[in-house]
């Protein structure tokens, strides 16, 4: 067995450690703690970092590649652990659930040709006599797996709860009470709430995965759960690694023009209102088109087609970084301005401070607000807008596992006799339930770091100069 | 005035040439007009006579941008780069690599995207308006926190999921009007219902939840203050005062999007096949026809920044403290 670091891993890894020394630094550090207290105090960001830490394990899982000895292929160790519903798959389309085929075919059947649904390969194979079972199977299933789940998330619960005991040094039935009343600093309550639903929701799907296609199958019989399940890590690394592309040009060249003015200021507009001009899908479509045409010209440059697929959607981000950092340079560039005509960075000029110190020391502190607000809303938008442009045609590889690819591929299923539904709803449910906490969460920190009146003069400058 | 539209202008066709040097650069220089013979012939087994008798159909066999064999103007005028760059300032397209005159098919495509993308953009603006108006009248209720948290899960919801609901609810379903098409004269109109409701839908969220905060922010302003304090009614206040102060920054913001809106929409249209010009660059994209994507990357920009000209334009109409040098 041999890890394999892919692009997108190596980066999603050391935004990772990126995040951690974030949190290091924000612990130190008296105004940020209360600003992410505030933020997280509130119940509908909390119950949010549980659902996005939920998805962050499966895209980390998802991320952790390797490549099993004497195997041509790649796996991650999400791959590893869905081995078991992956192979199991069936010829075509089969309903979620399901024991009968989605079709009608011609098939032998006691010595007879009849044309009848077939029996599905693996979902309700075990059954003898399905018709009388299935109910039964599926409801003792589902409480299995709604037991598992309670079981599992008791003990996670209850050592959460011992922490916090922990932590304020009181009696563990003290604790519990409080939790349990909804009286501790942050939103325990309300997160444990949100660890059961989640623990059960993995427990009954886990359970009735061992026997049936959960989220049905789509047109060559592979699993719905599968891939939306392996949709989750393109959705994040397109949000994240975007982000990771926008910050550093938005920061210096904001920060640069707004500083330093003159020719800096004029050459940087330039550069911005130019990218800013050409509409984002046909500066997205032009670039993705071009990398298509290198990769088909030069096919010796990628050995697997999953570098192949890994370094397109690399790729993507890099350009949809390059498209949407105006917004924020524009931002960054006002309240540059604005700052260093204040009182203490002209007195730091006047005793000779170097500008690089004066931004390293002032500005920079200064803009990280609006920073961080604008990518944490960011994040969102970028995540919808992989399902667009993949549906465009110019997203991820069609052959990798998106949302995007999802619906492209199941959008005629819906005018199909009898309705195809399952793809649709999977990708469209998992969007949602990625993209609403994470709306959520932005609003939340929105509101903490407070820069209601920071923006709003920026916004106010957006105006024509006046003179 | 005059001297500051001259300015604009003239900043404006310097971002164009900016553009118009960047798309050059990107399909020409970053990538050969070997390789686009090759994608467009298809695959490896490509014959050096095929590729060269494709670029020379299209003009591609030229020097990039300084023609030694030709005499006079023609040094320049005869390069690939004056062909299908420096004419786009005229409007001059030239053809697809599919061979079609591209000019006169964006002036054919510009109908049905501006049929659909007009009623959006009123509809759109007037509903989100008024839905802010009535949260903000209902400030701090549970009709507005509800309110807000609806709007919330709708800008959660991808855009193809109306698309799609729509389309299976009301076309497929009740069977209201027809999936997606598209006709000219009098029966436009039931072709372009389903798709107006649903892009007003769509971006329904974002922007009635945006111009809340506008309003919100308006009404705790000192000249709302004094209004109450005159004994204004509340309604009075919010329609007479707030509305028309928050009205301004809401209108200059969207001028700029009025003449994008003959670009017409991407996914909409492609979806409920309205030949229009995002359908258009749908099909450019997926047959891989860079002239076209090029020169809609080209007639994109020049609407920007006529939008951009027009919201200046707009600032100083709406707000006389704004003096445009």
């Amino acid at each position: 067995m041999k890890p394999v670091f892919l692009l997108t891993d190596l980066f999603l890894f050391g935004l990772i450690v990126a995040g951690a020394f974030y949190i290091r630094f924000a612990m130190r550090s008296p105004q940020l703690r209360a600003n992410w207290r505030l933020a997280l105090q509130r119940p509908a960001a909390a119950v949010s970092a549980v659902f996005l830490g939920f998805f962050l394990l499966i895209a980390l899982a998802d991320s952790m590649h390797y490549r099993p000895a004497g195997a041509a292929e790649t796996r991650s160790a999400l791959d590893a652990v869905l081995a078991p519903i992956a192979v199991a798959q069936e010829r075509t389309y089969s309903a979620p659930l399901a024991w009968l085929g989605f079709r009608k075919e011609t098939f032998e059947r006691d010595g007879k040709v009849v044309r009848d649904y077939p029996r599905l390969k693996f979902g309700g194979a075990h059954l003898k006599d399905p018709e009388a079972q299935w109910l039964g199977d599926v409801t003792r299933r589902k409480l299995a797996g709604l037991a598992g789940g309670l079981g599992a998330w008791l003990l996670v619960a209850l050592a959460i709860v011992a922490l916090v005991s922990k932590s304020a040094g009181e009696r563990f039935s003290a604790t519990l009470g409080r939790v349990a009343r909804g009286q501790t600093q942050y939103p325990v309550r309300a997160m444990l709430i949100t660890l059961a639903v989640l623990s059960v929701a993995i427990g009954v799907a886990a359970a009735l995965s061992t026997g049936y296609h959960v989220f049905g199958t789509d047109k060559v019989g592979a699993s719905v759960l599968v891939a939306a399940l392996k949709s989750v890590r393109t959705a994040l690394v397109i949000g994240a690694l975007t982000t990771l592309v926008v910050l550093p040009l938005a920061v210096a060249f904001g920060v640069a023009a707004g500083y330093f003015r003159g020719w800096v200021d004029e050459v940087i507009q330039y550069v911005y209102t130019l990218l800013a001009s050409i509409p984002d899908v046909l500066l997205i479509a032009a670039a993705v088109l071009l990398l298509q045409v290198k990769i088909d010209t030069n096919p010796d440059l990628f050995q697997t087609a999953l570098e192949r697929s890994d370094a397109r959607l690399f790729f993507l981000c890099l350009i949809l970084g390059i498209t949407s950092f105006t917004g924020l340079c524009r931002l960054v560039r006002g309240e540059t301005m604005k700052l260093r005509e204040l009182e203490y960075i002209q007195a730091a000029h006047a005793f000779g401070v170097r500008s690089a110190r004066v931004i390293i020391r002032h500005i920079l502190p200064n803009v990280a607000p609006i920073v961080l607000i604008s990518t944490v809303m960011q994040f969102s938008g970028f995540v919808l807008a992989e399902a667009v442009l993949s549906y465009v045609g110019v997203g991820v590889d069609p052959k990798s596992f998106s949302f995007g690819v999802m619906i492209n591929t199941a959008r005629l299923e819906l005018s199909a006799t009898p309705v195809i539904w399952w793809s649709l709803a999977a990708a469209f449910v998992f969007m949602f339930l990625i993209v609403l906490p994470a709306n959520l969460f932005a609003d939340a920190v929105r509101d903490a770091f407070d820069p209601r009146a920071r923006l709003k003069s920026v916004a106010d400058r957006k105006s024509p100069a006046p003179a | 005035m005059l001297a500051f539209l001259a300015r604009r202008i003239a900043y404006g066709l310097a971002i164009l040439a900016g553009i118009n040097l960047v798309t050059f650069l990107l399909f020409f220089q970053v990538n050969s007009p070997d390789d686009m013979a090759r994608l467009q012939l298809g695959g490896k087994r490509v014959t050096a006579q095929a590729i060269q008798q494709w670029k020379a159909e299209r003009g591609y066999d030229r020097p990039l941008y300084f023609n030694e064999h030709a005499s006079g103007t023609a040094k320049i005028t005869d390069t690939v780069f004056f062909d299908s760059s420096l004419r786009m300032f005229a409007f001059d397209f030239g053809r697809a690599d599919s061979g079609r005159d591209i000019a006169s098919e964006v002036a054919r495509r510009a109908g049905p995207s501006l049929a659909l993308a007009l009623p959006v953009f009123i509809a759109g603006l007037g509903l989100s308006i008024t839905l802010a108006l009535g949260l903000a009248f209902f400030r701090g209720t549970y009709l507005d926190f509800w309110g807000v948290t609806l709007l919330v899960a709708m800008m959660s919801i991808s855009a193809l999921f109306f698309i799609v609901a729509g389309q299976f609810v009301l076309a497929r379903v009740l069977q209201l009007v027809p999936i997606s098409g598209f006709d000219t004269g009098l029966d436009t109109w039931r072709f372009l219902m389903l798709p107006v409701v649903v892009s007003v839908i769509a971006r329904l969220g974002p922007e009635a939840r945006f111009y809340r905060t506008l309003f919100l922010e308006e009404i705790g302003k000192d000249y709302v203050r004094t209004a109450r304090s005159k004994g204004l009614t509340e309604p009075a206040v919010l329609f007479r005062h707030v509305l028309r102060n928050a009205l301004i920054p809401i209108l200059t913001t969207s001028v700029a999007f009025i003449p994008l809106l003959f670009m017409g929409s991407l996914i909409t249209e492609s979806f409920f096949s309205i030949p229009g010009l995002g359908n258009y660059l749908i099909e450019a994209i997926g047959a891989q026809d860079f002239a076209i994507v090029r020169a809609m990357v080209f007639i994109g920009s020049v609407l920007y920044i006529l939008g951009l000209i027009l919201t200046d334009i707009s600032y100083s109409w709406a707000d006389p403290r704004i003096r445009l040098q």
